[in-house]
């Protein structure tokens, strides 16, 4: 078998693992056993989580065996990655705490970062002149490690935040609860309808001006049905049902339509799997699970969220600003230049200074610190995607 | 200055919450971290005297309390962070590529949205003056608000003692009264916080076990680490900290190294390009997908010399080789604190041609005669050998034909073009030829003699960028201070345990700035083996 099959086949076998491991740590609820300590599913699940781990880190070795450069050079390759760093940092926040529930966030969360790596382009891609150096494995591993273990904070702060906020009756915080629930599922019917479509093998061509001088026109791919068509663009493919309206032309980037046609889909797509849930549960999905979890104490919760920012801030500020300035320097002769995803890795780090400042007075502990800790998940997760494929920079790799 | 004595007899500054020694609270100071309204005491700063909640009466007091609060300073990071994420909505102007001024280019290409950007300034945000009063408040914060809490936090620390107030002890997070404990269960707690490597100071039976006190400076040390960092990055205002300059050199050429002031040459040997394999088993799919041709290395292999005569304006310069290297992307070539960037390169521009004189009805094109033009600098006449005599009337290096008239794009040969004046020999009257890259036109339509070209050489240019910054230094030492500092305040905790032998058993008590989690497993660890029940958290959030 070649080395690249078994790279890929890890990589599957790690996800079953986690998901494996999520029911486990999913059983460890039901436990009547009050010692969590005890839990034997507990055990199961993190035994498997680990083996899940051990999996990835055999996918990202061979990989870089395969490709003779560390797979941290495009989005498929260090999405991936943050996933496994993700359960990295579960595993370690794990042996600390002990704190079985957590797992069935924070497992989820990794699942459905590493569905979504794999739903881009998984070849292995040469190295550009810019990014042929050892900087790029010590900066992007870095950072990476480092927001892996601020998500756990998220995860942990969705766990409080379901946990305690009151589902008697509804409010603007069960509203934005919910809001977030959503967008989990947004990301669900993203994999869901991109595979759909990549199944069936569904791919439409359009022609369109170009913006450039060299050509007249080039051509956008659709692999998902188009919703929105790219700005004065004409089908080229026979039989292909059209699109059903233009992007608006002040969109810039060829790509840009297709960008809006994906999201579309993957906010309509969650819409409706999340609609179908709430009929299924007839309540509000936190509402559902709250019960569950009537024996988790938040304190100790708060106290998790809380210590991951701590451990993740220094981690991501030696990866995300001051490795990221070494590189910088060396690689474009400066620094700082305020790129967008610079700027962004800018934003995420004022933002957990905030974060580390409020927690010094008791009025931020608990809720406020949760949702905080969601907030900031978004920030991150804003510059690992957004920026990348929205707002025009050096980093867009993808 | 109205100094407070305790009932132990310390002797605490003014604005003192909790007495430097015993921890008694200072009745009338209570309000200050709000104490009153709680049970448990607010052990932020350990109750010691700041200047920013003793004094409000001048200006000064003012000013200095206002940057020490850490809600102004809070707010201070709040509000940059904001205004950070809208610089990113559309490109800042120095990262703009296009060739459009800024107000034609952000309503050209976003519309109104575009122009509002554009005129709300947000295209240079981060060099705007709003900014950077933004950035220069959280320098100002950082000092003053670290000045306000470290110096009394120093002190309060350092006075401590183990015996400590009775009221100190029960309104701590974690506390417990231990009536039936034995003499043999408090040796065992000392033993065994030893043993998890308290350090254990002892009063009269009172005890305070602590760890980790280094800690506390850890957000002291990582805002210096970002003063440091923070005026590194003010030099950066003052022009001769550094130097950012270009300069395109030809292969086989030496030129001057723009910004080190004529002190150091460079001479490009050879500029290459090398692109990945198209037919290589690992990217062959990813190659294929991006369209081909996947760059892999840009390099220029140079050699500097150092400029050893007294620079004078007009005499040729005495050079002496002092370093030889490769020069790429992410390796820049460094000298006497200078480091050359591979920054970018224009291929094969034209370095020489050569034209042959040949009869128009000549078959064969037998030549009468063979001249080079060096296209960076040519002769105005070339005089071949049988008396034939060629003048470059006219040449463009980058021919373009702009209103009907030739002209040139640019003085660096891409696309040369000539008119040649073909003098035979004993002739006055010129012969008039035009020649480019893929035509030969006889304007007249009379010409006996005709120009072809019969060889050319081609070069590349590197485009390499200089640089020295001596600012780095600074800013790498504020770096890595602050990374030193924020280890240091987040890796390790301060932990405290004190205990109070009573007629019965004793107290024990027990505060850590950060970890609460920690510090319990710690407790349930020291009081193992011992009929001692770990302290009880009097502060659990409402479940």
């Amino acid at each position: 078998m070649e080395l690249s099959t078994i790279s890929s086949n890890l990589l599957y076998a790690s996800f079953f693992l986690y998901l494996i491991a999520t029911f486990f740590f999913g059983g460890t609820i039901r436990e009547k056993d009050a010692q969590q300590k005890e839990s034997k599913a507990g055990k199961i699940g993190i035994t498997i989580t680990i083996i899940g781990f051990v999996a990835q880190v055999g996918y990202f070795i061979t990989r870089w065996i395969a490709s003779q450069h560390a797979p941290l050079s495009n989005l498929f390759e260090y999405t991936t990655f943050f996933g496994m760093m993700l359960v990295l940092a579960f595993i370690v926040m794990y042996f600390i705490y002990r704190l079985n529930v957590l797992g069935l966030f924070v497992l989820p969360t990794a699942l459905l970062i590493i569905a979504y790596a794999s739903m881009f382009p998984s070849e292995i891609s040469p190295l550009i002149p810019a990014l042929n150096t050892h900087w790029l494995y010590i900066h992007v591993s870095t950072v990476s490690l480092g927001q892996a273990i601020l998500a756990v904070s998220f995860g942990a702060g969705l766990l409080y935040l379901i946990k305690t906020i009151d589902q008697t009756e509804r409010t603007k915080k069960t509203s934005w609860l919910e809001f977030i629930i959503y967008t989990l599922f947004a990301v669900i019917g993203f994999i869901v309808i991109t595979s759909g479509f990549r199944l069936g093998g569904y791919e439409v061509t359009f022609e369109v001006p170009a913006e450039g001088e060299a050509v007249e026109v080039s051509t956008v791919d659709y692999t998902l049905l188009p919703i929105v068509g790219p700005t004065d663009g004409t089908l080229q493919t026979q039989g292909a049902s059209g699109p059903l309206i233009e992007a608006p032309s002040w969109m810039q980037g060829e790509k840009a339509a297709r960008k809006l046609n994906t999201m579309i889909w993957s906010l309509l797509v969650g819409l409706v799997l999340y609609v179908m849930t709430r009929l299924i549960l007839r309540k509000r999905v936190a509402a559902a699970i709250q019960p569950k979890l009537a024996r988790v104490k938040p304190s100790l919760v708060d106290e998790v969220s809380y210590r991951a920012v701590a451990i993740g801030f220094p981690v991501f500020t030696l990866g995300g600003l001051i490795f990221a300035m070494i590189w910088a320097q060396i690689a474009w002769n400066r620094f700082w230049g305020w790129d967008p995803k610079e700027v962004w890795a800018l934003i995420t780090w004022l933002f957990y200074a905030v974060f580390l400042h409020l927690r010094l007075g008791a009025g931020w502990h608990g809720e406020k610190s949760a949702w905080l800790a969601v907030i900031g998940f978004a920030i991150i997760m804003f510059n690992l995607i957004a920026v990348n494929l929205v707002l025009a920079g050096l980093h867009s790799y993808a | 200055m109205n100094k407070i004595k305790c009932e132990c007899g310390h002797i605490n500054p003014e604005g003192t919450v909790l007495c430097e020694a015993c921890g008694k609270p200072v009745e009338e100071n209570q309000h200050i971290d709000g104490n009153n309204k709680s049970k448990l005491l607010n052990m932020r700063y350990d109750g010691s005297a700041r200047r920013s909640k003793t004094y409000n009466k001048t200006i000064v007091d003012k000013i200095w309390n206002f940057f020490s609060s850490v809600k102004v300073g809070v707010w201070l990071i709040a509000i940059t962070l904001i205004a950070s994420s809208l610089g990113t909505i559309f490109p800042q102007e120095m990262n703009n590529q296009s060739p459009l001024p800024a107000e034609q280019y952000y309503e050209e290409n976003y519309g109104m949205a575009g122009q509002i950007y554009y005129q709300l300034g947000f295209h240079d945000l981060y060099g705007s003056w709003w900014y950077m009063i933004l950035i220069a408040s959280i320098g100002v914060s950082l000092v003053i608000a670290s000045i306000d809490r470290v110096v009394p936090l120093y002190r309060s620390l350092k006075k401590q003692k183990p015996k400590r107030h009775e009221t100190f002890l029960k309104r701590q997070r974690l506390f417990g009264q231990a009536e039936y404990a034995s003499d043999q269960d408090y040796h065992t707690v000392i033993e065994q916080l030893k043993e998890r490597r308290y350090k254990v100071t002892q009063e009269n039976g009172h005890v305070l076990a602590e760890k980790g006190r280094f800690s506390r400076w850890g957000p002291y040390v990582n805002h210096i680490g970002l003063i440091i960092f923070l005026l590194g990055a003010l030099m950066r205002f003052v022009p001769s900290m550094y130097v950012d300059a270009n300069v395109w050199v030809r292969e086989g050429e030496t030129k001057m190294l723009e910004g080190t002031e004529g002190e150091y040459y460079i001479k490009n040997e050879d500029f290459i390009v090398e692109m990945y394999d198209e037919n290589d088993e690992r990217f062959k799919e990813s190659i294929e997908k991006q369209g081909g041709s996947v760059p892999k290395n840009y390099q220029t292999n140079a050699v500097l010399y150092q400029r050893t005569d007294e620079s004078l304006p007009g005499v040729d310069p005495e050079l002496e080789q002092v370093k030889e290297g490769e020069i790429r992307v992410n390796e820049p070539l460094k000298i006497d604190g200078f480091a050359i960037y591979q920054t970018t390169y224009q291929l094969n521009e034209f370095k020489t041609m050569t034209f042959k004189l040949h009869e128009k009805n000549d078959a064969d094109e037998k030549a009468i005669g063979e001249f080079t033009v060096d296209l960076v600098d040519p002769k105005s006449e070339y005089t071949l050998d049988n008396g034939y005599r060629v003048e470059l009337y006219d040449y463009y290096p980058e021919f373009e034909m702009k209103d009907g008239v030739p002209s040139s794009y640019s003085k660096y040969p891409k696309d040369p073009a000539f008119v040649f004046h073909v003098y035979p020999p004993g002739q006055v009257e010129p012969e008039v030829n035009f020649l480019a890259i893929g035509s030969n036109l006889d304007p007249n339509g009379d010409n006996q003699y005709k120009i072809g070209i019969t060889d050319l050489e081609m070069r590349d240019v590197t485009g390499l960028t200089i640089r020295k910054d001596y600012t780095l230094p600074l800013l790498g030492i504020g770096g890595a201070i602050f990374m030193i500092g924020v280890i240091q305040g987040m890796y390790w905790n301060h932990r405290r345990i004190w205990i109070q032998p009573k007629e019965q058993g004793f107290w024990v008590a027990g505060h850590t700035n950060k970890n609460w989690f920690g510090l319990k497993k710690d407790l349930e660890k020291v009081l193992e083996g011992t009929s001692v029940e770990p302290p009880e958290d009097q502060q659990e959030l409402k479940e």
